[in-house]
């Protein structure tokens, strides 16, 4: 039994657990080894887990960036009609919460959904772009799998698959892939013809490589006819899912692709703005899952050239997998990441 | 950084829509107003700034007057003095402009 004094801190599932500082040095050590061994990159020199130390050995109910280090707070969902109508949603945000940027979007969420509305949207882009401040943006995830039967016109490669049909998907997904570029740059259109400040790609690559590839072919082509349109791409996870295994961008195959290559990939394509993902391990300590989180995304800040905003919300970069995430957890990533990686915002 | 409370809004803008890394954002956006990178964060400094460029502040009815410029109002001037054209504010003068043949 030690005599080190314990302190309350949390599990990646968010519950808390009362560790000493020394079990916590030992998570976040342990953290750092498994991003080494899992996605090759360097561990965390001892300053650097050091200063994680003192950050999540802290009993403080709160903490966050030295004056003057503040980043910016980018989002997704601020207008989507939690509780007020879009544009008040908006305005809230604006007014109430001090949000740096803003986004319009659809419940679903989906592409393929929007694809449908692209009209009203850009209708309802027009008029919140009168009402608002802040910068606009429209926000859809890709969700290359609504493509797929039965939702879309597509076979549904993740029945084909596990027949071995392995051509057979690849060709679907492929075909996918030529519908949601058409359906991306179709979206950019309307909502840059409506005024929008930038458009969003978030959670690209769930449905693995066919989805990272059709934002980033759609990034590419919305770049080239609109110079100063913003196109935040986020990702979805750590790694590509090679779902397809064969894709190519640009003469990278993207199946197993880590943050910094996926960075590369997409400020190459012409993104304004990348959030790359760690998810997080709910049987872990948030200590663990931070040194980790850092570790993966570092290789990041050396090659970027655009903002790097890394993901910090529900479920990844060791904000801990519950949909209301407990501040105390939520400001230890915030802080430590900014701390670390120097990020361009979260 | 506070969005509108502060210089949040700007600095984003430029992340979103030239790609600027947070540091450049923050100098470029500093140099426009006569302000330091430090100062962009701070309510306090922000909100007479804002108030002189007519950038649009938070709502409150101690300091709000009709006469202040917001919401699209502000992005003209704020497009002006950061000297970055926006692009609704470019739409809108599109729309607003006289037209000879009406067809708005």
């Amino acid at each position: 039994m030690t005599s080190e004094a314990r302190v309350p801190t949390r599990m990646a599932d968010g519950t808390f657990v009362r560790l000493t500082r020394s079990e916590i040095k030992a998570d976040l050590v342990a953290g750092s080894e498994a991003a080494v061994k899992r996605a090759k990159v360097p561990p965390l020199p001892d300053d650097e887990l050091e200063h994680l130390l003192d950050i999540y050995a802290s009993p403080a109910r709160f903490t966050g960036v030295d004056i003057g280090d503040e980043v910016i707070l980018s989002c997704d969902g601020t207008g989507m009609k939690t509780h007020a109508t879009r544009i008040q949603d908006l305005q809230t945000y604006e007014q109430w919460m001090g949000a740096d940027l803003l986004e319009l979007c659809v419940g679903d969420y989906s592409l393929k959904v929007v694809r449908t509305i692209l009209a009203y949207e850009a209708q309802y882009m027009h008029d919140a772009l009168l009402a608002t401040v802040a910068p606009l943006q429209y926000g859809v995830m890709p969700n290359l799998g609504l493509y797929s039967k039965p939702d879309g016109p597509c076979d549904n490669w993740n029945e084909l698959l596990p027949l071995g049909r392995i051509a057979e998907a690849r060709a679907s997904e492929e075909e996918a892939v030529e519908m949601a570029v058409l359906d991306m740059v179709h979206l950019a259109d309307s909502q840059y013809e409506a005024g929008a400040d930038a458009i969003d790609w978030d959670t690209t690559g769930a449905s693995g490589d066919p989805e990272f590839l059709a934002a980033l072919r759609a990034t590419a082509l919305i770049r080239r006819k609109y110079p100063d349109f913003g196109v935040q791409l986020g990702m979805a996870g750590e790694f590509v899912l090679g779902m397809h295994g064969e894709l190519e961008w640009d003469g990278v195959r993207l199946a197993g692709l880590w943050p910094r290559e996926q960075l590369l990939l997409a400020q190459k394509a012409g993104a304004t703005m990348f959030g790359p993902v760690v998810n997080v391990n709910t049987g872990k300590s948030c200590a663990w899952n931070i040194a980790r989180a850092i570790a993966i995304v570092k290789p990041c800040m050396a090659v970027a050239t655009i903002p790097v905003h890394m993901n910090a919300g529900m479920g990844v970069g060791a904000v801990p997998m519950f949909v209301h995430p407990p501040g105390d957890a939520v400001c230890r990533a915030a802080k430590a990441c900014v701390d670390i990686l120097r990020l361009d915002g979260l | 950084m506070g969005g509108i409370r502060a210089a949040g809004d700007l600095v984003a803008r430029l992340q979103m829509t030239r790609g600027m890394r947070l540091h450049e954002a923050k100098q470029y956006v500093a140099g426009k107003l006569g302000v330091t990178p430090f100062d962009l964060s701070d309510p306090v400094v922000m909100t007479d700034v804002r108030n002189e460029h007519g950038f649009g502040r938070i709502h409150s009815y101690a300091i709000s007057q009709p006469q202040q410029a917001n919401m699209i109002e502000a992005k003209v001037n704020i497009a002006r003095v950061l000297d970055l054209p926006i692009n609704c504010v470019e739409r809108f003068r599109e729309r607003t402009a006289p037209v000879a043949s009406g067809a708005h």
